[in-house]
């Protein structure tokens, strides 16, 4: 009988995955499937499930507090790790934009405003609470986005020593990573606001204070006058 | 018509290189670039970054059309959210100015028609569309140089389909 089939027909996968092997050192999932086959808008109207985001942004913030010498060391740690989600959420998000209003943000405001609903849409599947300009005129450069609710801090609870921390600063760092990406640097920071007192409407508001760099206003006043 | 295809990172450091010929009208694909002026093209679009700049903050949209031009190449861009730089460098084979007595519609006779505008536009859709997915991936980090061989795979099979 082994005479009869001197040739097994070849295994729909075995030729490609020869193919590949020549590639040294880079390895294919066995499927066959990279990231370049699927498609970018599947998952654009599914939700994640909120207790297993808990237990691993707890995780993560529990990392971040390893080896920190204070507070502010540690927002800075939650800052870096949303920064790079931020950079790529930009390119993501204007991807699935359709494609007449498929536009680069080019001034502050057409930035913020995508920031607070876009972005805020896509992680929180509502849009942020209040976008207000800094009243100060000193500080023309800062802008606040108000959250009510933050859903990452829904299971934080801050112990009294560390009243200033604030988890959000995760999230400042995203907002940070798309006012980078856009080509407008900026520090963001988040601030709890509300005073912990009794009946409070939202005990858990926070303002994520945006502060662009000058050479951002700067640019801003020139391409509005032009 | 010869291509030259490059992504350029926010540091002005380029990420994917990528050179090839048409493939409508019987081409064969490879690109025919004169040996003498081969290393000229990243020059020629190296300087075109400077104009780049100037574009990307008077209109909004991505994709700029021709923006340069040098003797016989021309320099096609397309900006991404993340101020990545898609450019095109593309050679006619032969000077333009030879077809303006009949009005052909090749987009290998024609740098700047609008036919050609559109082939381009559809080209850099369908790359960004590759771009965003290599992004998207956890490991990949902003000015990382792209080496994935099914990036430059998809590179040319959207070259070859449009261009």
């Amino acid at each position: 009988m082994a005479s009869s089939q001197p040739v097994k027909p070849p295994l729909a996968g075995q030729p490609a995955q020869a193919q590949r092997g020549s590639q040294a050192g880079l390895k294919y999932p066995s499927s066959g499937k990279t990231i370049y086959n699927r498609p970018l808008n599947r998952s654009r109207t599914q939700e994640l499930s909120q207790a297993s985001f808990a237990y691993l942004f707890g995780e993560m913030v529990s990392y971040a507090q390893k080896r920190v010498t204070g507070i502010q060391d540690l927002e800075k740690r939650l800052n870096v790790q949303g920064h790079p989600i931020g950079l790529k959420l930009l390119d993501l998000l204007l991807y699935r934009e359709p494609t007449r209003s498929q536009t680069r943000p080019l001034n502050i405001i057409a930035l913020l405003q995508f920031i607070t609903t876009a972005l805020w849409r896509h992680l929180f599947s509502r849009p942020a609470d209040a976008l207000e300009k800094s009243s100060n005129p000193e500080t023309p450069d800062e802008y606040m986005i108000s959250d009510n609710e933050p859903l990452v801090n829904q299971y934080i609870s801050v112990p009294k020593e560390m009243n200033q921390l604030n988890c959000a600063a995760f999230v400042a760092g995203i907002v940070e990573g798309v006012c980078d990406g856009a080509g407008f640097p900026a520090r963001v920071t988040a601030h709890s606001v509300g005073k912990g007192e009794e009946g409070e409407l939202w005990p858990g508001k926070t303002v994520f204070l945006v502060k662009f760099q000058p050479e951002v206003v700067e640019r801003e006043a020139y391409l509005g006058k032009s | 018509m010869s291509y030259y295809f490059a992504i350029i990172g926010t540091q002005d450091n380029p990420l994917f290189e990528y050179e090839f010929g048409t493939a409508k009208q019987g081409g064969d694909g490879v690109a025919r670039f004169p040996e003498q002026a081969r290393h000229m093209n990243q020059f020629i679009v190296h300087s075109s970054l400077d104009i780049v700049e100037e574009a990307q903050w008077a209109q909004g949209q991505m994709y700029f059309k021709c923006i340069d031009r040098f003797y016989n190449n021309y320099v096609s861009c397309f900006m991404t959210g993340g101020n990545v730089k898609f450019l095109l460098l593309h050679a006619p084979s032969q000077p333009a100015i030879a077809n303006t007595s009949r009005a052909s519609t090749s987009i290998a006779a024609n740098p700047t028609s609008p036919q050609t505008e559109e082939a381009i536009k559809q080209f850099f859709t369908e790359v960004y569309e590759n771009w965003v997915k290599t992004i998207m991936s956890p490991f990949y980090h902003v000015n990382m140089e792209v080496k994935s061989p099914v990036f430059r795979s998809r590179v040319a099979a959207a070259g070859k389909k449009y261009l």
